[in-house]
Order: structure tokens, then C-alpha cells, then sequence
């Protein structure tokens, strides 16, 4: 269209909505540098020190750290080589492991992909399906047993859900062995790249995943079903009916697409909640992704490592967020045009 | 239902409506007058609530778990705690001497259970306590002086919000050292954005109503108007919220403790759990030294959950309907 491009550009509010988006998310990824690089500063003693203690180390060698950490110059030069290192993916150096932070990170991606994306994947369907019924047919036996196992859920911390499944399927109760392995990733001497290593992992996955699964759908339908009695008092269903639709189909023409929507932004700002419980899952279970990691960090306490993994559960966050408003105003045209 | 679509505020301004009960001799001060009103409105809410079965099961449940962590000294001695003055055997199953059996170094994991109670309620009690203090200050401060205060306050409040929960925690944890204090701050200082956020748009809505004009046009500085028009808008949306923030923050001392962060000189839920895990307990089967701590929490955050609730269905009109 030829008209429209001698014009000069003018955003539309769409446009003008997506592009606020992308400020906030990046001002939330500076945020986030801003306050890891001060909580390094403000660490009790000296980095250089930390990162050396309990070896002997000769003096020389701590000033080469010292030089490397950029702790001789002032404040805002420090900050610019921080922000600098930490973009070309220089994270320092693990107190723990004596490696660079980055890659022990990189190591342990693929453990936490695999178990939070399959957890969060059946977690939503079968939260979202219990949620869709429990408010379609309110105070039903099936509502009523659904929500109280999922306040139920919602109000245990889930790593206790994890030990007591890992003592009842891993450990064994009495003279009932334990159906799947404790922990790890697979048995010591299988080969990944097979059949039987699959099966492996498949089997070691279980209790884990079982545990997320179980604290996250508590969520999902919860809030999914409160969502659906919002809309359940929307006139529109009434005209629906009145123009002689099929209860089923006033249910998913209708009431569930518009019921959907907050849930979408609430499973995404859930990430973090998600996240959390990964920490505690991974622990409990030695599943060795992000979360053992962070847990393995704390312990010792590996400051760099800690860092390192939480500048990528925030970023990780954020993006998904952002993802998630994008998501947003492609499916709701309210929000696309307005 | 014969309850009028209500489009006041929560808790009803004192200065909105302008009848007075019959039942208030006519010669009280403004004062006197907005005070016995807002008696008769809680004591109108209480009747409500009574009548909320949910909410009065979590009640009882509540003021069981407040007891035993108030009586704790009665109920148990402290010197109970004791490692060196244990008698049991390590890790005994329950027996008569030991109802809930033995931990690790042979104390009664129910004197650990009782004791526990008070530290994870008094994080619980005091993180909410921060975390509604900062949320409603932000959320009245942004809702009412709008502008550059709101959008400086809301983008704060949003990077909080969006920051994961647990590992800025975790971080701000291990600098800060575990103890007591430090793990109500810390959990505290990371979960107001959701009051914030709620008091937002409670105070919006209260700013933009004509008497808040009306007062300003009077004289009515901003100090004024947020202490006696605003504030007494937003109270019973605050309380409501408090409850819930006090179930989060249970929950979250629980896993502070677990991953070793909490208080290492007293025992909570949290710790009983991470000295359970830490000691092997889940992989002898010791379920005993796991169950007790577990079911705790699991009774005091469903009984804040549920009066939480039934405060929300009680003080937010809009809900009343379901």
C-alpha cells in the first residue's frame, strides 16, 4: 500500500503496547544485573579471600585475582567490566567445582529442562481439565473432593510431598519394596544412547516428575476454576443458551476460550513459583539439574555459582513473561487493538 | 440473595453515606459516631463469618496451633530440646515413652513438633507483618499520588513480582546469614508486590470518588485524606490479604529452613524437616521423624487458607454472591 508507507511511521497502540513490553522485560534483566553486581559487593569479606580460602595460596596469586575481579578501581569501572563479563557469558569462577560458573551451569540445563517442561506440560492439562469441571458442574461430588485435594496440595510444602512419595514408591513401606530408584538421573553403568538407557532415565524421572506434577496442578485448577465462575455470571453464556446451544458447546465455544485467558498470564507468572519448587524437587530426589546445583551452592556457600544461577532463573523468568504478554495480545484482540 | 449490587469501597466510608443508624443517640462527636460505626460493621462481619463453616473450622484449627506454641513451656520442657540430655535411642520407631518416636539423637519428635510451632508461626506472623507493611505503603502511596510515584512504584513492584521467589530469597539469604530475624525480613521483603498491587487499585478507586474532592476542596492535606478516607477503605482488603500472605510466608519459612538456611540454634518445622532429610531419615523409612513436622504445616497454612476465604467472601462484597 503505497499510501500508507509515505506516511511518516506512527505506532499503533498495539505496537506502542509491545514495545513498553520489551522496555519493562529489559529494565527487569538490568534490575536484576544491577542487584547481583551490589550483593557481591556487599558480601562480608574479601571476594579475592573467599574465593582462595582454606588453600594455601601465594600472595601474588590473590592479587592476580584481586586484579581480575577489578577490585583495585573504582566502583563505576568495576560495574562496566562486571556488566561486560557477564554479557559475553563470563560468569567467574566456582568456588565449589574450580570452574568456570558458565560451564558448570550449561552442564546441568538439560536435567531441569526435561523435568520442569514435562511436569508443567501434564500439570496444566489435567489442572486446567479438573479446574473446567469442577466449575461446570460447582458443588458436584467431583468439585468438591478436587478442591479440597487441591488445598490440600497447595498447602503442603512440596518437598515434603516429595519425601513422603520417595519413602512410599522409592524406599518401600514394610514388606512393599520400593517400585522406582531414589535418585539421580540414571543407574551408574547404562548407556544413555539407548533403548534401555531411556527406559532408565524414563524410570528415574517418575517420582520426581510425580511430585511436581501433583504440586502444580493444585494451582492450575484452582485458578482455572475460579476463572470459570468469573465468567460463568457473564450474560453472554445466558444468550448463548437462550439461543439453544448445547450445554457442552456453550462450555467450549463460549465460557472456557475467555476463561482461559487469565489463566494463561497466571501460569506464566507461576514460573517463578515453578522454578522454586525445582529447587527443592531436584534436591530431594539428587536430580542433578539447576535447582541441586543451587542447593549444592548454598551449602558450601559458592557465591559465584549462587549468582550465576540466579541471574538465569531471573532471566529464564522474565523472558517466559514476556513470551507470555506477547502470547496474550495475540489471543485476546481486546488487548491487540486497545 | 436480597444484597444489593454494592459499588462502595470495602468496609463502607464513614464520610460515603450520610444516615445515621438510628440506634446512635444523635449528640456523639463525628468521631464517636465514625468509631461505633465501625464497630457495628465488624460485629456485622463476625456474624457473617460465623456462619461460615470453612472459616470457622480453620479458626478452631488456628487458635489450636496458637495455643500449643503459647503453652509449649507447659506442655513440654525445653530442656526436652536438649541433644546432650536425650535419653531415647536414635531413630526408635513411636513407643509409649516416645508417642511420635525418636529423632536422630534420640529426642521425642514430639516435644520437637510442639517447640517447632512457635518458630514457624512467629516467621510466619512477623514476615507478614513486613511484607503487608511495605505492600500497603507502596500500594496506597502509588494509588493515591498517581503519576511518576505510581509508575516508578508499580515498575518496583512488577520486578519483584516477576523475579522468582526462591532463589532471590535463597541469595539474599546467604548473605545476610541465617537467623531468625534475617528469614522473616527476607521472606518478607520478597512478597508484598501482591498486596501492593491489590491496595493499588483499592486506593485508585477510593481517590476518584467525589468526596475525596469534596475533602481536598475543604483543606484536606494528602496526610489527611490517606489516614481517614483512604485507609479505612483499604483495612478490611489488607486484613483479608494478611491472612493469606501469613500461609505463603509459613510455607516459605519451611523451605528456607529445609535448603539449611533457617535459624541453625532453634528448631521449626522447616529445620525438624531438613535435619530428618539431611540425617537419612526418608531412606530408613524413618516416616515418623517426617510425618509430624509435615502434617503441621499442612493444618496451619489449609486453616490460614481457609479463613483467608471466608474473610475475602465476608469483606469483599463482590464475591458474596457465590
Amino acid at each position: 500500500m503505497a499510501a500508507t508507507s509515505t506516511r511518516t511511521f506512527r505506532p499503533s497502540a498495539g505496537q506502542r503496547r509491545l514495545g513498553a513490553k520489551l522496555i519493562g522485560a529489559a529494565l527487569s534483566l538490568a534490575f536484576v544485573l544491577v542487584f547481583n553486581f551490589f550483593l557481591f559487593r556487599v558480601l562480608p569479606g574479601d571476594p579475592a579471600k573467599n574465593l582462595t580460602r582454606n588453600r594455601l595460596v601465594p600472595a601474588e596469586q590473590v592479587e592476580v585475582l584481586r586484579e581480575s575481579f577489578g577490585l583495585g578501581k573504582p566502583l563505576p569501572q568495576q560495574f562496566a567490566q562486571y556488566v561486560r563479563d557477564t554479557l559475553s557469558g563470563d560468569l567467574g569462577i566456582s568456588y565449589k567445582f574450580r570452574r568456570p560458573v558458565s560451564e558448570v551451569i550449561a552442564e546441568r540445563i538439560w536435567p531441569t529442562v526435561l523435568l520442569l517442561g514435562l511436569s508443567t506440560l501434564l500439570s496444566t492439562a489435567i489442572g486446567l481439565w479438573i479446574g473446567i469441571r469442577g466449575a461446570w458442574r460447582r458443588n458436584s461430588v467431583f468439585d468438591r473432593v478436587s478442591l479440597g485435594a487441591s488445598l490440600a496440595l497447595y498447602a503442603m510444602p512440596e518437598f515434603w510431598l516429595g519425601i513422603m512419595l520417595l519413602i512410599a514408591f522409592g524406599v518401600g513401606v514394610g514388606p512393599l519394596p520400593g517400585l522406582f530408584p531414589t535418585g539421580g538421573l540414571s543407574s551408574p553403568d547404562t548407556e544413555l544412547a539407548s533403548l534401555a538407557g531411556v527406559a532408565d532415565v524414563a524410570r528415574h524421572l517418575f517420582l520426581p516428575c510425580l511430585t511436581l506434577t501433583l504440586a502444580y496442578i493444585a494451582e492450575y485448577a484452582l485458578v482455572m476454576r475460579s476463572s470459570l465462575l468469573d465468567e460463568l455470571t457473564e450474560d453472554y453464556l445466558t444468550t448463548a443458551r437462550a439461543k439453544g446451544l448445547r450445554d457442552a458447546l456453550v462450555l467450549r465455544r463460549h465460557a472456557v476460550p475467555n476463561a482461559l485467558l487469565p489463566t494463561t498470564t497466571l501460569i506464566f507468572l507461576n514460573l517463578g513459583f515453578i522454578v522454586s519448587g525445582a529447587i527443592t524437587i531436584e534436591t530431594v530426589y539428587s536430580w542433578p539439574g539447576l535447582g541441586l546445583l543451587s542447593y549444592e551452592a548454598l551449602r558450601t556457600p559458592d557465591y559465584p555459582l549462587l549468582q550465576g544461577v540466579f541471574l538465569l532463573f531471573s532471566a529464564a523468568v522474565i523472558i517466559a513473561n514476556l513470551i507470555a504478554d506477547l502470547l496474550y495480545a495475540y489471543l485476546d484482540p481486546r488487548v491487540r487493538t486497545g | 440473595m436480597t444484597q444489593p449490587t454494592i459499588e462502595e469501597p470495602l468496609g463502607g466510608a464513614p464520610h460515603a453515606d450520610t444516615t445515621v443508624p438510628p440506634s446512635l443517640p444523635p449528640q456523639l462527636s463525628p468521631r464517636a459516631i465514625s468509631r461505633a460505626r465501625r464497630r457495628q460493621a465488624a460485629a456485622r462481619a463476625w456474624q457473617e463469618y460465623r456462619r461460615n463453616s470453612i472459616g470457622m473450622v480453620g479458626l478452631a484449627i488456628l487458635v489450636l496451633f496458637v495455643a500449643m506454641a503459647v503453652f509449649a513451656p507447659l506442655l513440654v520442657p525445653e530442656s526436652e530440646l536438649d541433644v546432650t540430655k536425650a535419653t531415647g535411642a536414635p531413630f526408635s520407631p513411636p513407643s509409649a515413652e516416645f508417642p511420635l518416636g525418636t529423632d536422630e539423637s534420640g529426642r521425642s519428635v514430639l516435644a520437637l513438633t510442639i517447640w517447632g510451632s512457635r518458630v514457624s508461626l512467629l516467621v510466619g506472623f512477623l514476615a507478614s507483618v513486613i511484607s503487608v507493611v511495605i505492600g500497603s505503603v507502596v500500594g496506597i502511596a502509588a494509588g493515591h499520588f498517581g503519576r511518576w510515584t505510581d509508575s516508578l512504584l508499580m515498575r518496583v513492584t512488577d520486578w519483584f513480582l516477576v523475579i522468582p521467589f526462591l532463589p532471590l530469597a535463597i541469595v539474599l539469604a546467604t548473605v545476610l546469614g541465617p537467623s531468625l530475624a534475617n528469614i522473616a525480613f527476607v521472606i518478607g521483603i520478597t512478597s508484598w508486590p501482591g498486596t501492593a498491587r491489590i491496595v493499588r487499585a483499592q486506593a485508585l478507586a477510593v481517590t476518584s470518588r467525589p468526596y475525596i474532592e469534596r475533602a481536598r476542596a475543604l483543606g484536606a492535606g494528602d496526610w489527611h485524606l490517606i489516614t481517614r478516607h483512604i485507609l479505612p477503605n483499604v483495612v478490611p482488603l489488607i486484613f483479608a490479604n494478611t491472612v493469606l500472605i501469613v500461609a505463603v510466608a509459613i510455607l516459605s519459612e519451611t523451605t528456607l529452613a529445609f535448603l539449611g538456611l533457617g535459624d541453625p540454634l532453634r528448631v521449626s518445622w522447616g529445620s525438624m524437616l531438613d535435619a530428618a532429610f539431611t540425617q537419612g531419615a526418608a531412606s530408613i523409612g524413618a516416616w515418623w521423624y517426617l510425618v509430624p513436622p509435615g502434617v503441621a504445616i499442612l493444618l496451619v497454612v489449609l486453616a490460614f487458607t481457609m479463613i483467608g476465604q471466608a474473610l475475602e467472601s465476608v469483606l469483599n462484597p463482590r464475591l458474596r454472591g457465590r
